[in-house]
C-alpha cells in the first residue's frame, strides 16, 4: 500500500498544499508570481463581484441539487417498488448513462435546446409559429444539465436505503393504523434520508466547481466558480486568485461534506434498526 | 496399559491484547490420540488458545511443547498442526479435489501421491461423489466434511477444530458429533476442539478443558468433570444443576427457611479450607438425583408444589416450587415412573435425594 | 411490500417512464442524427454512415484517440497494481486512521477543476515538460482512488479464514497471495480495471491542464470539446455515438464481473 499513498501524496496532496501556497502571494507584474506575502487574494474572494459569482454558483448548484434529488427519489422509490427481479435491471439502465462520457451528455443537450433542436421542432409541430424560444445558453439550460448529469447518482445513492428498509416497518404501520402517506411520511422517509443526502451532497459538490456545463450551455460570459478558476489559470494569468477561489471552493466543499458526517452518524443508528441487520 | 503419552503441553501461556487478557497463565497437557475439548462460554479464551496452537497469535508468556519442541513462535504454514475453521474457510474458487489437495501441493509433494491420498480422504470422508464440486453447490454437512478432509489429509500431528458443528442443525450435529468420533478412530490423530457447547463436550471428548474469563477451571475427563465440578461455575456450567443457597453448617448447608441438607460426610466443601468451614454456601443437586415420592432413607428431603410439566420424550421434566429457594428446583423423572405415579401441575409432591449426591460449594 | 393499489402501481410505472424518456431521449437523438445524410446537425434527411466515414478520415481524431488509448491503459494498469495493494493492505488493518480513509476519499471527491490546477502549478514549479506522462500521472491519481474502492468494496465481504486457512496448510504468504486471494478478488479487480479504464478515456479537464502545449498530446474528450466549442457538427455526432459505445461496453463488461459496484 505504500507506493500508493506515495503516489496520492505526492500528486495530490502536495500539488494542493502548493495551491493553498500560492493563494497567498501576489500575481507578478506580467503573470507570474511575485513572492511576497498578502492576503488580498482571499480579500478579492469576498469582493461584491466575485462573491456573487460564488452566490450564483450555489444557487444554480442548489436548484440542481433539489430538483435531481424529487426526480430521482421518486425513479429510486418506484425501481424499489418494482418486482424483485426487474430491479437490478431497471437500476443498471439508471445509471448507465452516468458511464458515458460527460462532455457527450452535456453536447446532447445542445442538440436538444439549440434554436433548431429538438424542442424547437416539437414546438413547431405543436402548432407552435412564433420565434423559437431562447433555451440554450440560459441559467435553466445549465440546470437541465447538471440535473441531467448527476440525476444517476442521486437514484443510485436513494436505492440503496429504500432497498435495505425491512418491508415490515412499513406494514407494521399500517397495521397501527397509519395511511399509505403517513407511513411513507413518518416511516419511509426519515429512514431513506442516509441516502437522500448522500444523493444531494455529490450533486451540490460536483455542480458547484463544474466547469464544462456552464461552459457549454451557459455560454462564453456565463460563469461559475469553476469557470472564474479556469480563466484565472489560463486566460487572466492570476494564479495567486485562481488559487485563492479554488481553496474557497475546496473549503465549501468540506463544510459541505462534514455537514453531511454529522447528519450521517445521527442517522446511521437509527438505519441499522430499520434494515434489521439484514447486511450483517 | 501404558501410560500415554504427552504430545502438546501448554505451559503458563497467557496472551494480552492491549490492556485485556484473553488467556491467564494456562496450562495444560494433551495426550496422543485422545479427544480433547476446551470448553467455555463466549469470550473465555478458548478460541484465543485454540489460535495460539495453530500459529495465528503468539502468546504474550508461556511455552507451548509440542513433541517436546516449543512452537510458540513457529508460523502457521511451518506447523505439524491443522486447523479446520469454524466458518470452514474452503476456498470458493477451488473445487472439493482442489481445495482438498491444496496442503498436499504445499508440501512439494509428487503428483501421484498427492491423488492417492485424496482419493483416499475423500473416501474416508464419503465426498467422492462431490469431488468436482464447488464449495458454493455444497450443504453444510458436506462443507463440514470438505474441511475435515482439507485438513486431515496432510496427516498432521494435531488437528485443531474450531466450533466444528456450530453451523449445522440440531440433528445433522448429533449425527456428526458420532461421526467426527469414529474419523478420529480411524484416522489416529489427536483431535483438540473448540466448543461453547457443553453437552457437545461431554458426548464426544475423552477429557475436556472448562475455561472462564481466560483461566483454566478444571481439566479432567467429563464423567469427573460432570460428578465433581471443581467450583460453582463449572457446576451450573456443565449440565443441570438445583442450587440451594445458605450457610456452610458442617459438611451441609443449612437453607435460609432452616432446612438442613446433608452434605457427603467428610467431604471439605469445594472452594473451603476445611470440613469445618463456615459462612456462606451452596448445596448442588442434579434433576436426576432427586425423587419423587422418595424412601424413608433419603437423607434429604422436602416438599412443593409442581408448577409446570414438560414431556420430553423418554424424561419429564417438573418445576417445583419449595421453601428451599427462590428459584424452582428441576426434576427429572423416567417418563415409566411418572406413568406408574402420575403426577399434574399444582399437585403437592415430595422430594428426595441421597447425601452423597450433594456438592457443597463455600462462596 | 404490502400490497399497492393500482392506482399506486400506474403512478409508479408513469414515473419511471418519464425518468427512463429523461435520460435516455438526449442520447438516442444523438445517436440517430448520427446516422443523418444532410448536413444539419438536427434535421433528419436519410439514412447515411458518411459521418463515421468522414470521422475515419480525419487525422486529427485518429491521434487524439491514440492518445486516450495511450494514457488509459498505462494509468489503468498502474492504477489497477497501486489500488488494489493499497485496498488489501487497508482492509487487512483492523483498525485504520480518518486521515488514510479521508486520503483514498479526496481524489474521488475533489473538483476536477481544482486537481487540474494543483497539477499544473505543481509540474510547471517543477520545470516538467507536460504532456501524455503528466495526463498519466495526473489520472493515476484518481483511477487508483476508484479501483481501491471496488476491491475494498469485495473485500468487506471477503472471508479472510480462508487467508489463514492458506497458511495453516503450509502456504507462504506469496503463494498465499497468488493462489488465494487474488483470484477470489480478481473479478472486482477487473472491474476496478474497466471503470478506471473508462474514467480515464472519459476525462476531460485534468487532461486540459495537464497536456502542455501544443496538439501532440491532445486527447479525445479535449478534441471532441473543442469540436463542440467549434459549432455541432453531425462528426461529434459519429464521434458521440463511438465514444458512448466503447463506455458503455466496458461499464457492462465490469457490471457482469463485479456485481457490487453500483448495483448495491
Amino acid at each position: 500500500m505504500a507506493p500508493a499513498l506515495v503516489w496520492l501524496t505526492a500528486l495530490m496532496v502536495v500539488p494542493c498544499a502548493l495551491v493553498l501556497a500560492l493563494a497567498f502571494f501576489r500575481r507578478g507584474i506580467y503573470g507570474g508570481i511575485d513572492y511576497t506575502f498578502t492576503l488580498e487574494n482571499f480579500g478579492l474572494v469576498v469582493d461584491p463581484l466575485y462573491a456573487g459569482i460564488f452566490l450564483k454558483s450555489a444557487r444554480i448548484a442548489g436548484t440542481a441539487t433539489i430538483i435531481a434529488v424529487v426526480i430521482g427519489y421518486a425513479a429510486a422509490y418506484a425501481i424499489s417498488a418494482a418486482p424483485r427481479r426487474l430491479q437490478p435491471v431497471f437500476l443498471f439502465f439508471a445509471v448507465l448513462p452516468f458511464w458515458s462520457n460527460y462532455l457527450i451528455r452535456t453536447y446532447a443537450w445542445i442538440v436538444l435546446l439549440n434554436r433548431e433542436g429538438l424542442v424547437t421542432q416539437l414546438l413547431r409541430w405543436l402548432g407552435y409559429t412564433g420565434e423559437p424560444p431562447s433555451m440554450l445558453y440560459t441559467e435553466g439550460a445549465v440546470i437541465a444539465g447538471l440535473v441531467y448529469n448527476y440525476l444517476p447518482f442521486v437514484i443510485l445513492a436513494c436505492y440503496a436505503p429504500l432497498s435495505r428498509l425491512n418491508p415490515e416497518l412499513a406494514e407494521a404501520s399500517r397495521d397501527l393504523g397509519a395511511s399509505a402517506a403517513t407511513t411513507f411520511r413518518r416511516v419511509i422517509l426519515p429512514l431513506t434520508v442516509p441516502g437522500i443526502a448522500a444523493g444531494a451532497v455529490f450533486v451540490f459538490v460536483l455542480s458547484i466547481g463544474n466547469f464544462v456545463t456552464p461552459a457549454l450551455l451557459g455560454g462564453g460570459r456565463f460563469q461559475m466558480i469553476g469557470n472564474l478558476v479556469y480563466d484565472q489559470f489560463l486566460t487572466a494569468n492570476d494564479w495567486p486568485f485562481g488559487a485563492a477561489l479554488a481553496m474557497a471552493l475546496i473549503a465549501i466543499m468540506l463544510l459541505v461534506l462534514m455537514a453531511q458526517a454529522m447528519f450521517a452518524d445521527r442517522a446511521a443508528g437509527r438505519a441499522a434498526e430499520a434494515t434489521g441487520g439484514a447486511d450483517g | 496399559m501404558n501410560e500415554p503419552r504427552t504430545l502438546l503441553s501448554i505451559d503458563g501461556v497467557s496472551k494480552n491484547f492491549g490492556r485485556v487478557t484473553a488467556v491467564d497463565r494456562v496450562s495444560l497437557d494433551i495426550r496422543e490420540n485422545e479427544f480433547f475439548a476446551l470448553l467455555g462460554p463466549s469470550g473465555c479464551g478458548k478460541t484465543t488458545l485454540l489460535r495460539m496452537l495453530a500459529g495465528f497469535e503468539t502468546p504474550s508468556e508461556g511455552r507451548i511443547m509440542l513433541d517436546g519442541r516449543d512452537i510458540a513462535r513457529t508460523p502457521p504454514n511451518k506447523r505439524p498442526v491443522n486447523l479446520m475453521f469454524q466458518s470452514y474457510a474452503l476456498f470458493p474458487h477451488m473445487s472439493v479435489r482442489a481445495n482438498v489437495s491444496y496442503g498436499l501441493e504445499m508440501e512439494r509433494l509428487p503428483a501421484r501421491e498427492i491423488r492417492d491420498r485424496v482419493d483416499s480422504i475423500l473416501a474416508t470422508t464419503e465426498l467422492v461423489p462431490f469431488a468436482d464440486r464447488k464449495p458454493e453447490q455444497l450443504s453444510g454437512g458436506q462443507k463440514q466434511r470438505v474441511a475435515l478432509a482439507r485438513a486431515l489429509v496432510k496427516r498432521p500431528r494435531l488437528l485443531l477444530l474450531d466450533e466444528p458443528l456450530g453451523a449445522l442443525d440440531k440433528k445433522l450435529r448429533g449425527a456428526m458429533q458420532l461421526e467426527l468420533k469414529r474419523l478420529q478412530h480411524e484416522v489416529g490423530i489427536t483431535f483438540v476442539i473448540v466448543t461453547h457447547d457443553q453437552e457437545e463436550s461431554l458426548v464426544m471428548a475423552d477429557r475436556m478443558a472448562v475455561l472462564r474469563g481466560g483461566r483454566l477451571l478444571q481439566c479432567d475427563t467429563p464423567h469427573t468433570v460432570y460428578e465433581h465440578p471443581a467450583d460453582r461455575f463449572v457446576a451450573d456450567f456443565i449440565g443441570v444443576m438445583n442450587f440451594v443457597p445458605g450457610h456452610l453448617d458442617n459438611g451441609g448447608v443449612r437453607a435460609a427457611d432452616g432446612t438442613r441438607l446433608e452434605g457427603r460426610g467428610t467431604a471439605t466443601p469445594v472452594g473451603a479450607g476445611t470440613s469445618g468451614a463456615t459462612g456462606a454456601g451452596v448445596a448442588a443437586v442434579r434433576p436426576e438425583r432427586i425423587r419423587l415420592f422418595p424412601p424413608p432413607q433419603a437423607a434429604n428431603r422436602t416438599t412443593g408444589k409442581v408448577e409446570a410439566l414438560a414431556y420430553q420424550g423418554q424424561d419429564l421434566q417438573l418445576h417445583v416450587r419449595t421453601a428451599l429457594s427462590d428459584r424452582p428446583f428441576l426434576v427429572r423423572v423416567t417418563a415409566d415412573a411418572a406413568d406408574r405415579r402420575p403426577v399434574s401441575v399444582g399437585d403437592q409432591v415430595e422430594l428426595g435425594w441421597d447425601a452423597a449426591d450433594v456438592r457443597i460449594f463455600a462462596d | 411490500m404490502a400490497e399497492r393499489s393500482l392506482a399506486t402501481r400506474r403512478t409508479l410505472r408513469l414515473v419511471l417512464g418519464l425518468v427512463f424518456a429523461f435520460l435516455y431521449i438526449p442520447i438516442a437523438v444523438l445517436v440517430a442524427l448520427s446516422f443523418n445524410k444532410g448536413g444539419l446537425p438536427t434535421a433528419w434527411s436519410g439514412f447515411s454512415l458518411k459521418w463515421y466515414v468522414s470521422l475515419a478520415g480525419n487525422s486529427a481524431i485518429l491521434s487524439a484517440g491514440l492518445n486516450t488509448l495511450i494514457v488509459a491503459l498505462v494509468s489503468t494498469a498502474t492504477a489497477t497494481l497501486l489500488g488494489t495493494l493499497l485496498a488489501i493492505g487497508v482492509e487487512m488493518r483492523r483498525r485504520h486512521g480518518k486521515a488514510l480513509e479521508a486520503l483514498i476519499f479526496a481524489p474521488m471527491i475533489i473538483p476536477d477543476i481544482v486537481l487540474a490546477i494543483a497539477l499544473l502549478s505543481f509540474f510547471s514549479m517543477l520545470n516538467l515538460t507536460m504532456g501524455l506522462h503528466t495526463i498519466i500521472l495526473a489520472h493515476v491519481v484518481f483511477n487508483l482512488a476508484f479501483v481501491c474502492s471496488v476491491v475494498r468494496a469485495r473485500l468487506k465481504s471477503f472471508d479472510w479464514s480462508i487467508v489463514e486457512a492458506s497458511a495453516d496448510l503450509g502456504a507462504s504468504a506469496f503463494t498465499t497471495f497468488r493462489r488465494v486471494t487474488l483470484p477470489v478478488i480478481l473479478p472486482a479487480v477487473i472491474a476496478g480495471a474497466l471503470l478506471a479504464f473508462t474514467l480515464s478515456v472519459d476525462e476531460f479537464i485534468i487532461a486540459f491542464f495537464t497536456a502542455g502545449a501544443g496538439r501532440a498530446s491532445t486527447t479525445l474528450p479535449m478534441q471532441i470539446y473543442s469540436m463542440i466549442r467549434f459549432g455541432i457538427t453531425p462528426e461529434i455526432n459519429a464521434l458521440a455515438t463511438i465514444v458512448m459505445a466503447v463506455s458503455i461496453t466496458a461499464l457492462t463488461l465490469s457490471q457482469r464481473l463485479n456485481r457490487g459496484i453500483i448495483g448495491q
